[in-house]
């Protein structure tokens, strides 16, 4: 399964990073498992833990954390929002 | 009629007001929302470092900016009867005192106006995918949501 991951804000910030594509193993079944996949890699990214204040998108919809991830999606993870 | 922009450029509010009701005579009030970058205090409510705000600058998800924004419309659609709707969001650098937001409502009647155009703001400040960053002597800050936000959205789901 590849999917595109995008950070914005303060987060795209933190990370170093504004995209990346990924192959993912099938254990990675939803929103929850990618975020606390990509949390693992330590350091940053810890950033992306539970308890932390990201919200997400799935296809540029928000959604939560037990939303199924898809091959070919386009999934987001940002701070909440501030515009307005 | 439905319109959605998210733009760099400034906008006027009297000629989007006014498009709102062209040509058409069945339209009994217009509600319109201005929204402002103020010269906030550097550090915002939490105090701290003295000044003011010299610039803003607001980060979008395009595509999902504008997508959220016409869910926000339509959703808005379905709780009131409305003639006509115009929300333009900019982004990019903004100075104190230059406009952010335009929201315009068209009714037959003042209430539904009124009511659409203020649930459009409170779903749009906690829903569409913007993020400001203050520019600050030390550096760029970006701006925390703040909970009042949240508790204004809720208040529509009863």
């Amino acid at each position: 399964m590849s999917i595109k991951v995008l950070y914005f804000a303060s987060l795209r910030e933190t990370l170093g990073y504004s995209h990346e594509t990924l192959t993912l193993r099938p254990t990675i079944a939803t929103l929850g498992d990618l975020r606390s996949h990509l949390a693992r890699r330590g350091g940053v990214w810890e950033a992306l833990s539970e308890g932390r204040n990201v919200r997400a998108a799935i296809n540029q919809e928000m959604v939560g954390p037990d939303v199924a991830v898809n091959d070919r999606d386009e999934i987001a993870f940002f701070p909440p929002v501030t515009g307005g | 009629m439905n319109c959605v922009s998210v733009q760099e450029a400034d906008f006027d509010p009297g000629t989007e007001t006014e498009a709102l009701t062209v040509g058409r005579t069945d339209v009994g009030a217009v509600a319109t929302f201005v929204g402002l970058v103020r010269a906030d205090k550097l550090g915002g409510e939490s105090g701290g470092a003295s000044g003011e705000i010299s610039a803003m600058t607001l980060e979008h998800y395009p595509g999902m900016t504008e997508k959220s924004l016409e869910a926000i419309v339509a959703e808005a659609n379905t709780r009131w009867q409305l003639l006509g709707t115009r929300v333009i969001h900019r982004f990019g650098r903004l100075l104190p005192g230059e406009r952010i937001v335009f929201v315009g409502v068209a009714s037959s009647h003042r209430s539904d106006a009124f009511a659409a155009c203020e649930f459009i703001m409170d779903y749009l400040k906690t829903r569409a995918p913007f993020w400001k960053k203050e520019d600050t002597p030390e550096g760029g800050r970006w701006v925390d949501a703040r909970e009042a936000d949240d508790s204004a959205a809720e208040r529509w789901k009863t």
